[in-house]
């Protein structure tokens, strides 16, 4: 029982750092249209600043905050030099371009920091873990990450339900050509949502930092995941990627987690461990199929353009 | 297609005799090794050539078609191992079971449109990538070595590099000329008519669905014949041939060759593998004055090119090299 609520909370933990992935990826498509396959580059190039800052600084809080600024920056330096011209093209044309994104940025990754990966290390405060009633040893920061992507969520939420700004954002996954034709500067808009999907990628893969390696190419699995919850969530809907990121994150981690004891149940124990490996891998992918089969549009659809 | 002495159908004739040629050059030459290259680049080209069937005339982006290299390969793979070394037990094999997962998948998938098909094929590719790597009995992540080729007692020798080219290339030709008739014929009118106005087929009265089903399974089993024949020529097989970028590579090359052309993917893979080859020397050249001796290094970053140059080419040479070709003789 306890190990089931232990594996509920990283399933959580999984499933929010999913959603903060997510929510760029969503922003992105559904106000700009963009297919943007570079988002995972952009998710490991904050997590290879967050190393190397927190490096010269010392400091873990500074350099990610310092990889935070940075990966905005890179971010919407992308979105200027490459990804303007893909606007209003076919989706193939913006798979292929940033397609050639997600090469160019491995080499250059490859190049700067070398082929060998790198590691973050937690501050001391970081690396304890709490007693969570009832009584499992949970390490921090998981919560830390937990509680930071709430925070963040909450922080998106009030920005795209509260402010102007949010207002025009929202007002542009539903209908794009009508917030330019009230004389917007949309070109300003897309470059900042841009920067703001990520920035969000880019704490999603600084926070994951020190619990995986940083290495060339750990955006790519984790891009495909992102994808699979905005399909689920819901193209251009934030609470949509919210519900579906936690979702695919319990769903995958408590299956993996129980998977092999359920097949064991029914069947022998060689063929419970032969397929269950397998098996955990497609849950997710099974989730797709099922939802895209009874609700194309995905949970929670944004009023079509 | 018209049989006109355009430089674009003078390029393709030049291309099929140098490859019909290349032993012959690589046997005086000594350069024993460009028949594995082009061996790998005709099989390749084949893969690609049924990517461009779905893509270039379907419309139909397939993020998971390398998966079918991957059927096709572990199939030969798993018999082999099973003491089924027969090629005329493998290669129908390989072709059936390809077909069957591009009958399931296209199922599935067909029924999206748009950037939801490219996803749930990219989520297909990944499901069955997984899939491979938990095959324990055949290899997992590690891969499966195959310790002899296909054996087609007495008819061919394929551990015979040259024999084994000429294989690969009759069979590359044989899937460019199925695509070029495939496409020209009223089951292609279908299914570009169906890449353009999906809607207005239908009210013509086309069973869209079908076609378009039917166009991707044909596909399928051409990649599927690719990867028994990758399985064979790199005698190993494993999940990476399975990748989601993998496929990406393969969208490349129809991209680079030309999509609406059925040169185009052989085009796209000779022209990937020229860049493989010449932009580290370019590179090495152009950092000389900086780096003096670290240039050759330098060049080994030669991807770092690749990314943007695809970027151009998508925003500037929308039809690809073959579509230059064709610009060129306009113009």
């Amino acid at each position: 029982m306890l190990l089931f609520l232990e594996q509920c909370l990283n399933g959580l933990q999984f499933g929010l750092l999913l959603f903060l992935l997510a929510a760029g990826l969503t922003l992105v498509f559904g106000i700009m249209d963009l297919v943007n396959l570079a988002h995972g580059s952009l998710y490991m190039v904050g997590a290879y600043f967050a190393a190397t800052f927190a490096a010269w600084t010392g400091s873990f809080v500074a350099g990610a905050l310092l990889a935070l600024g940075a990966t905005l920056l890179v971010g919407m330096a992308v979105e200027v030099i490459a990804l303007r011209r893909l606007y209003g093209r076919d989706h193939l044309d913006h798979v292929l371009g940033t397609f050639g994104l997600i090469l160019f940025f491995n080499e250059l990754v490859r190049l700067v920091w070398g082929p060998a990966g790198l590691s973050l290390s937690l501050p001391a405060w970081l690396s304890t873990s709490v007693q969570i009633p009832p009584g499992i040893q949970y390490p921090t920061y998981r919560i830390a990450i937990i509680v930071m992507a709430l925070l963040v969520a909450l922080f998106l939420y009030i920005v795209v339900m509260r402010t102007r700004v949010g207002m025009l954002i929202r007002a542009g996954a539903s209908n794009r050509e009508m917030v330019g034709a009230l004389g917007i500067n949309i070109k300003l808009l897309y470059t900042l949502v841009f920067g703001l999907g990520a920035a969000l990628a880019g704490l999603a893969g600084l926070m994951q930092a020190p619990i995986l390696t940083v290495q060339i190419g750990m955006g790519e699995n984790i891009l495909i995941l992102a994808f699979v919850v905005i399909i689920i969530g819901g193209i251009g809907s934030i609470r949509g990627a919210f519900v579906a990121a936690i979702l695919v994150g319990l769903i995958d981690t408590i299956g993996r987690g129980f998977l092999p004891d359920i097949l064991r149940l029914v069947l022998s124990s060689r063929g419970a461990s032969a397929i269950a490996p397998a098996m955990s891998s497609m849950l997710i992918y099974l989730l797709m199929t099922v939802v895209l089969v009874l609700r194309p549009e995905g949970l929670f659809p944004v009023s079509s353009k | 297609m018209t049989a006109h002495l355009t430089p674009r159908n003078i390029v393709f004739v030049a291309l099929l005799i140098f490859l019909a040629f290349l032993p012959v050059y690589a046997a005086i030459g000594g350069k024993a090794f460009l028949i594995t290259l082009f061996t790998r680049i005709v099989i390749l080209a084949m893969a690609a050539t049924s990517l461009n069937l779905i893509m270039g005339y379907g419309g139909m982006v397939s993020f998971g078609h390398a998966v079918y290299i991957g059927v096709g390969g572990y199939v030969v793979g798993i018999l082999a191992q099973e003491g089924f070394p027969s090629g005329f037990l493998q290669w129908p094999a390989a072709l059936a079971v390809s077909a069957l997962f591009a009958l399931v998948i296209g199922a599935l998938c067909l029924r999206t449109r748009g950037v939801y098909f490219i996803m749930i094929t990219l989520a297909f590719a990944q499901l069955f990538y997984y899939v491979a790597v938990g095959l324990e009995r055949y290899g997992g992540d590690d891969g499966l070595t195959i310790y002899s080729r296909s054996d087609f007692s007495g008819l061919l020798n394929l551990s015979n590099k040259t024999q084994f080219y000429y294989v690969c290339l009759i069979l590359l030709i044989g899937a460019i000329y199925l695509t070029w008739r495939l496409v020209n014929s009223r089951f292609g009118m279908v299914i570009r008519g169906s890449r353009s106005n999906d809607r207005r087929m239908q009210a013509i009265g086309f069973p869209t669905f079908r076609y378009r089903l039917t166009c991707f399974v044909i596909a399928g089993t051409i990649c599927g014949l690719a990867g028994a024949l990758l399985a064979n020529h790199t005698e190993f097989v494993s999940p990476a041939m399975m990748h989601w970028t993998r496929s990406g590579d393969l969208i490349v090359m129809v991209v680079l060759g030309g999509m609406g052309s059925v040169f185009g993917p052989l085009i796209g893979a000779i022209a990937l593998l020229v860049l493989e080859e010449t932009l580290p020397v370019l590179i090495g050249w152009a950092a000389y004055p900086f780096v003096g001796a670290a240039a050759t290094q330098a060049g080994e970053y030669w991807q770092i090119l690749l990314g943007p140059m695809l970027l151009l080419v998508v925003l500037f040479a929308r039809g690809g090299i073959a579509g230059l070709l064709s610009g060129a003789h306009r113009g």
